[in-house]
């Protein structure tokens, strides 16, 4: 056992886990986070994806004590209270999501598209970063037309800023 | 994943020591492998020493005609790095086509080298660069460095802590990935050096893990053009087979993405 000390949504914690304890399973299990899911379990799905220390990761990927000093941001730590982040928002309004296994992964990593390419992103970039995301359920289409939608709300949150 | 014992270390002495300590410890770097072979049961160290948090293992120099790689570099600050980019684009275009987005951020090329997998990216480029791989023992050539699958020359607690690549006059990469995995089905990597001569190597093809493609080399040399490999056969014997693409399959890829990668060098 090792007390691994992070900070995950803006709060700092001190928990103890096994060494050879995952990153999701010390957000899921230790801190009852369930919006990151577990999907294949194989680090190809993207249904784990948080961003550590403002980069996507696969959570399932990760020891719990590599993560020590780093700051987690989760699904649960996208909304400013009652109001959606753009992304999550873009999802509800363009039907980016069915079942909703897939979404937590898929938002975080589009998050992270955004964020790397600011306002130069179109459709084929967007397919091509979301390679590491699998859905069963939408066929893409409107997950893609999601995050280019949010691509311009968070540009026009940006520049208002 | 079975029980074991992690430990981060604060430099390559003390992973060097922790290594030393443990029954039957493995470094872990980026751990986009390590971690799923444990996973899987197929791995059970009994210590995980993490060099992830060294600084001295990070960060990309360019001096002069050498370009050099710290181990812990992920792939996706190789793929953004200007200096990459300026000296050696196509290796910065071969680390931005690695596995997806959240695998390169953790990711690193010291532990893609370590790891040899057939079907990993990186070997290519080291093997046709002709680049030097730099340890806590020693400096290793890329000719003497890959031993075949998931073998290389590394002895039991040595280190990667860089690579050197020269600057060639030329150099490109292409790659079919396996569209569920993004590894490498084949990939081409053809390096011309400042003083003429030509490399050329082939990932995810052979049985036997990264290799040289005398036959593209040869081609280029009397004449460096995609077209140059029209005429080219590469031979079937010993490549890989599998559900994903026969041997014969892998043969002629070898020869399309040399061309490919011709082109992209330019």
């Amino acid at each position: 056992m090792s007390t691994v000390k992070l900070t995950v949504n803006g709060r700092a914690v001190a928990v103890d886990v096994e060494d050879r304890t995952l990153l999701v399973q010390l957000l899921r299990e230790n801190l009852n986070l369930t919006g990151t899911h577990v999907g294949c379990d194989t680090s190809q799905c993207g249904a784990c994806v948080v961003h550590v220390d403002g980069r996507a990761v696969k959570s399932c990927t990760m020891l719990a004590g590599q993560a020590e000093g780093c700051n987690v941001t989760t699904i649960e730590g996208l909304a400013k209270g009652d109001e959606l982040h753009p992304m999550q928002a873009a999802f509800r309004d363009n039907h980016g999501l069915q079942c909703g296994y897939c979404t937590p992964g898929m938002i975080m990593s589009a998050v992270d598209i955004v964020h790397r390419h600011g306002g130069n992103l179109d459709e084929e970039t967007v397919r091509h970063e979301l390679e590491g995301n699998i859905c069963r359920c939408t066929g893409y289409h409107n997950i893609v037309k999601a995050v280019l939608d949010a691509a311009s709300r968070m540009k026009v949150a940006q520049a208002a800023e | 994943m079975y029980e074991t014992h992690y430990h981060r270390a604060s430099s390559v002495d003390d992973a060097a020591a922790l290594f030393a300590k443990g029954t039957d410890a493995k470094f872990l770097a980026g751990g986009q492998t390590l971690l799923p072979v444990m996973k899987q049961r197929l791995a059970a160290p009994s210590d995980v020493i993490d060099l992830g948090k060294i600084k001295d293992l990070i960060g990309v120099e360019a001096s002069g005609d050498t370009l050099t790689i710290k181990a812990a570099t992920t792939h996706y600050d190789v793929a953004q790095s200007d200096a990459v980019r300026k000296a050696i684009p196509a290796l910065a275009h071969l680390a931005s086509m690695i596995g997806d987005p959240a695998v390169r951020h953790r990711g690193t090329i010291g532990g893609s080298l370590a790891n040899n997998d057939p079907a990993a990216d990186y070997p290519a480029a080291v093997l046709a660069l002709g680049a030097t791989v730099k340890t806590t023992k020693r400096s290793i050539a890329a000719d003497d460095f890959f031993k075949g699958l998931f073998a290389t020359a590394l002895e039991d607690g040595e280190i990667i802590t860089a690579v050197s690549f020269p600057v060639p006059a030329k150099a490109g990469y292409a790659k079919f990935p396996n569209p569920a995995s993004r590894f490498a089905l084949t990939g081409v990597f053809v390096a011309k050096t400042k003083a003429g001569d030509v490399r050329a190597t082939a990932t995810g093809a052979s049985q036997s893990g990264v290799m040289r493609v005398p036959a593209i080399e040869q081609a280029l040399k009397a004449n460096w053009s995609a077209g140059a490999l029209g005429g080219v056969t590469i031979s079937a014997n010993g490549l890989l087979a599998d559900i994903h693409g026969s041997a014969e399959y892998r043969a002629n890829l070898v020869k399309v993405m040399g061309q490919r990668a011709v082109t992209a060098a330019g």
